[in-house]
């Protein structure tokens, strides 16, 4: 209780205490996978999607996982890999960035956070190398630029930024390829959302680890904005609407929209 | 070969108390009140970059008085000690009684071992979903911990203080009106003839109607509009 000399980091602290993200394992064909996330920025923020497929080899271990996250009030996380270590990592970065608020009484930059996530991926990179590997995907509100940012991660920890749109996982190729053919720059967010289901979609139909909406269940990929105000998941309701339309319009031309040409 | 100067337990507890005691009260007061909103606290402090109010976790908060360099670590250590415990099992298992247990561990072991007593009192604050689930605990420099309801002031003139709000604190008061009685009693023990202005405040409130982070700190601009609601 009484450690004087202390930084502002979680990470560290619980390194001292723990030795890091706490798992073993090795029998890779029993750990469950997480597949598709992408990110798609429009004026003033950033929206993230991800599907609900899990699959451990060749089964679908659960249909309904949720691989997107509120990093803090103002960015999301997506995590795409082994899923265990997928999900101890987010709450590791979500009490990193909790922790640091906290006591320093003000919240990190953006960079800062960004490279914080650098710092816990590099943390797992043992474990990354014998297979169990988890590659985030990050989307934050910039105050300062007033838009929103994307950052795309290695199993080293090394960080890049990505513009206007990312993708991570599995499906990944297939998600970005669709992307490329439907963004438009300073559209609104619901523009976003809208091509971050029909990419989803696309990954769907040529990744079998990336599951598409599961409208008999009503399981939608979950989908989130952040923008100044903040963190926020996308109500089901309006997700229902977009997917109808995206399905009306698919009955039409299964492949989805046409890309125009000028 | 000198002997050492002989001096009777009793006596050393007594010095080490006096000692403690006289440093808190120079300084200002704070106090922590239940409400029907959720807690209130409220501190008498121009400063805006030195807290004497802080989140700790979801529903939990921290006040202190008293030497700024001994209640910031004490502070800095409950997040550690909270951040750790809600990692480790999960959020719900964070609990203010575990954390005033550990305050009370590290300030009595301060008290009798270290070269000097910490000169701090602090209050550790739950919020529960109802009023009648609200949690206040407080501890003074020889770790002696007390569980109060409705509302506590610590500080320079806690016992005017809280002498004043057991006459106008009632459960059913709002946020506003929580603050009012809190501002009145400090107008009235810090300076009697000075006006309170809501610059020299630092107010804080556990939001009843927030889920996950219920902490929330007022702007001088919210301070002084929810003193001026009637």
């Amino acid at each position: 209780m009484s450690d004087l000399s202390y930084s502002s980091s979680f990470y560290e602290f619980l390194k001292l205490n723990q030795g890091g993200l706490p798992i073993k394992n090795n029998k890779m064909e029993q750990i469950v996978h997480g597949t598709t996330i992408v990110a798609v920025a429009f004026a003033g923020g950033v929206v993230m999607a991800g599907d609900r497929r899990a699959t451990m080899g060749n089964y679908v271990a659960q249909n309904d996982i949720e691989k997107v996250f509120p990093a803090d009030d103002f960015s999301a996380i997506g995590i795409a890999g082994s899923a265990g270590i997928a999900i101890e990592l987010v709450k590791l970065f979500q009490v990193e960035l909790e922790h640091y608020e906290k006591i320093e009484g003000m919240p990190l930059s953006v960079e800062g956070k960004a490279n914080r996530l650098s710092v816990l991926l590099r943390g797992n990179l043992g474990l990354a190398l014998e297979g169990l590997a988890a590659l985030p995907l990050y989307a934050a509100y910039d105050p300062k630029r007033e838009s929103g940012r994307v950052f795309s991660y290695d199993i080293t920890g090394g960080r890049y930024e990505e513009h206007d749109y990312f993708a991570v996982g599995s499906g990944s190729l297939f998600a970005r390829a669709s992307l490329k053919k439907m963004f438009e720059p300073d559209q609104d967010s619901n523009f976003a959302i809208k091509i971050a289901l029909e990419s989803i979609y696309d990954a769907a139909e040529e990744d079998s680890a990336t599951a598409g909406p599961d409208m008999a269940r009503n399981i939608y990929p979950v989908v989130v904005k952040v923008d100044e105000k903040g963190f926020e998941k996308i109500e089901q309701s309006q997700l229902t609407a977009t997917l109808n339309k995206i399905l009306a319009g698919r009955k039409n031309r299964p492949d989805g929209p046409i890309a125009r040409h000028s | 070969m000198s002997v050492p100067f002989y001096v009777s337990p009793e006596q050393l507890t007594r010095d080490r108390a006096d000692f403690a005691r006289k440093g808190i009260s120079r300084g200002k007061s704070v106090v922590v009140l239940q409400s029907s909103e959720g807690i209130i606290l409220v501190a008498d402090n121009p400063s805006k970059a030195l807290h004497k109010v802080s989140e700790i976790y979801d529903r939990i908060a921290f006040a202190a008085v008293g030497k700024y360099n001994e209640f910031e670590n004490l502070r800095v250590s409950g997040i550690r000690f909270s951040d750790m415990r809600g990692y480790s099992y999960d959020r719900s298992d964070v609990s203010a009684r575990s954390l005033a247990n550990a305050y009370a561990q590290t300030m009595g072991a301060a008290f009798t071992d270290a070269l000097k007593p910490l000169e701090v009192e602090i209050v550790v604050t739950q919020l529960g979903e109802k009023i009648s689930e609200d949690e206040i605990y407080r501890l003074t420099f020889d770790g002696s911990l007390a569980d109060e309801h409705g509302f506590v002031a610590i500080g320079g003139q806690a016992d005017e203080i809280n002498q004043m709000l057991g006459q106008s604190w009632k459960s059913s008061l709002d946020f506003s009106g929580a603050l009012k009685i809190a501002v009145e009693a400090l107008t009235n023990q810090a300076n009697a003839d000075q006006e309170f202005d809501a610059l020299n405040l630092e107010v804080a409130v556990l939001d009843r109607k927030k889920s996950g982070r219920t902490f929330r700190r007022l702007t001088v601009e919210q301070t002084d509009k929810l003193i001026k609601k009637s």
